[in-house]
């Protein structure tokens, strides 16, 4: 087995109940790199994201069978702790869903979880994540406001800031820009290409040109089955499968 | 007549037949509460309020079964918060989604449609019998608590309910415990929506009177409660043991303490209100 890959999953399948929504998945994920995953809805791209951080885990009927690997350790065996796990694996969701709290408090909420209290390391930590998330200027003089006054766009940067503030070294995306204007989705954009420097990122997305803007590696999942999986280049340009090829030329999805 | 006239004729007879099934009900009560204040309010003065029971009407006061609704208040209310709103926590929470948590869900609601006399037996028979509570103010506010306990349940579980999930995803995904979402998150979210339910549903709980009667509470006690094991009245029976006198002085003076007893719930209901209302805000903000 090869530690070469930050996430790896080895012939994965995943059940809802009597439905099988992934089919014999085997994937490798470099470190340090945007991976995106594509493909029309419901093709299981959202549930495959969420088995990096065991969201799936409250589904009700959820299953799996196959493995599912972190820097080469099976995040699905007993001793894993998931809360520990999801330190290390932050994620952005479609929807901005900032707490109905202040600023601040959204950044922090992670730290207060494991039980950090001291004022100061809080709030060097807030700001260390909100300039990391390109937040900073916009708000730094408003802390104590509350987070819901925010513009949508300002929202979602928040809850990147409030992922970064844990200090993660894996971001998980689920669409993060589908809820947002042309101009907030391109700072999230430019804002995913610098966190890659320091963070391995994996994106679920609809929007093909976002996935050929952004990420070094493309995915297309169809029907549970990750069809296709090559540099973006690579896949944009010359796409092996057929079904790939009609899909990110618009033939269907 | 063509039929875009017929259909607003009947738009305009329903209107005013709406209008007059709305006005029915305030009617009545406005004529009720037009009469009890009529009757009662020259009666209402401190004195009647700090009053012990009395022969003379015109001496008699509320202070015993003002206090003994006090009492019951509180005891209820410390008995049956803590225990339905854990309990709703756990329903919603913990409780996995099979078959018997809905049989449990569908007698949880079915209990709050019991009628009230039942739960007075039940605590006769287990609160003052088999504990040997006594007719005292804990076997009474156990009983009451029985009662309102599927009303707070089922408010908890309402409450929890409407916390978007997006707010439950974010807490997990930041490392966050079952526990610490529940304290931190869905708890603040919801803690409006639990406070609203169980103000109304104590206000229901200090105007019952039939389960009380039942467990043996009293209509004449010479002195208000100092414990919760002491015997105690409530305001209800206070009015029912006045209205059933011959003398026209305690009509009277029952007129009175009805106005008090809907004082006291009209105050709940509008903290019940108020409550809703600011929550509300808190949460769009």
């Amino acid at each position: 087995m090869s530690t070469h890959y930050k996430l790896e999953t080895l012939n994965v399948n995943v059940y809802y109940g009597p439905k099988k929504v992934l089919t014999e998945v085997t994937v490798g994920i470099r470190e340090k790199a945007i991976t995106a995953f594509i493909g029309p809805s419901g093709c299981g791209k959202s549930t495959f994201l969420r088995l990096f951080n065991r969201m799936n885990d409250y589904i009700d009927g959820f299953r799996k069978e196959g493995d599912v690997l972190i820097d080469g350790k099976d995040i699905y065996n007993n001793r894993t702790r998931v809360e520990e796990l999801r330190k290390d694996v932050g994620m952005v969701f479609q929807k901005p869903n900032p707490f109905p709290k202040t600023i601040f408090e959204n950044v922090v909420y992670g730290l207060r979880i494991q039980g950090i209290k001291s004022r100061r390391a809080l709030r060097e930590a807030a700001e260390r994540a909100l300039k990391r998330a390109a937040l900073w200027d916009e708000v730094k003089d408003d802390l104590k406001k509350s987070a819901l006054a925010l513009s949508g766009g300002q929202q979602q940067r928040l809850c990147i800031a409030r992922a970064l503030a844990v200090e993660p070294s894996i971001i998980l995306m689920d669409e993060p820009a589908s809820a947002l204007d042309p101009i907030s989705t391109a700072k999230i954009e430019e804002l995913m290409y610098e966190l890659k420097n320091d963070y391995t990122i994996v994106i679920v997305t609809h929007n093909m040109q976002q996935a050929g803007r952004v990420s070094d590696m493309t995915a297309f999942f169809y029907l549970g089955e990750l069809v296709e999986y090559d540099n973006t280049k690579t896949m944009f340009t010359n796409p092996k499968d057929e079904r790939t090829q009609n899909y990110i030329t618009g033939r269907f999805g | 007549m063509s039929s875009a006239t017929i259909n607003r004729v009947k738009d305009q007879a329903f209107k005013y037949f709406g209008i007059a099934c709305t006005l029915f009900g305030l009617v009545m009560l406005g004529i009720f509460i037009g009469d009890i204040l009529g009757e009662g309010l020259k009666r209402l003065n401190w004195s009647f309020i700090t009053s012990l029971p009395s022969y003379i009407p015109a001496r008699a006061g509320i202070y015993t079964p003002l206090m003994g609704t006090a009492w019951v208040l509180l005891t209820t209310a410390v008995i049956a918060i803590p225990l339905g709103v854990a309990a709703g926590i756990y329903l919603e929470e913990y409780g996995r989604k099979n078959r018997f948590a809905r049989i449990i869900e569908i007698n949880i609601t079915n209990l709050a449609g019991v009628p009230s006399i039942i739960y007075g037996l039940l605590g006769l028979e287990i609160f003052v019998r088999v504990f040997h509570f006594g007719e005292s103010i804990l076997s009474g506010s156990l009983t009451l608590a029985l009662l309102i306990l599927p009303i707070i349940i089922v408010t908890t579980r309402e409450s929890i309910k409407a916390v978007p999930k997006s707010i439950r995803e974010a807490s997990f995904g930041l490392g966050a415990s079952k526990w610490q979402t529940i304290r931190r998150q869905v708890m603040p979210a919801s803690a409006g929506g639990i406070a609203t339910g169980t103000i109304l549903a104590l206000s229901r709980a200090i105007g019952e009177t039939a389960p009380l009667i039942v467990i043996g509470a009293l209509a004449y006690v010479p002195f208000a409660p100092k414990t919760p094991l002491d015997q105690f009245s409530v305001l209800p029976m206070q009015i029912f043991n006045w209205v059933s006198r011959p003398q026209k002085g305690f009509i009277i003076n029952s007129a009175a303490a009805i106005i008090v007893l809907l004082a006291i719930t009209f105050i709940m209901n509008g903290i019940a209100v108020y409550l809703r209302y600011r929550w509300q805000r808190k949460v769009r903000m």
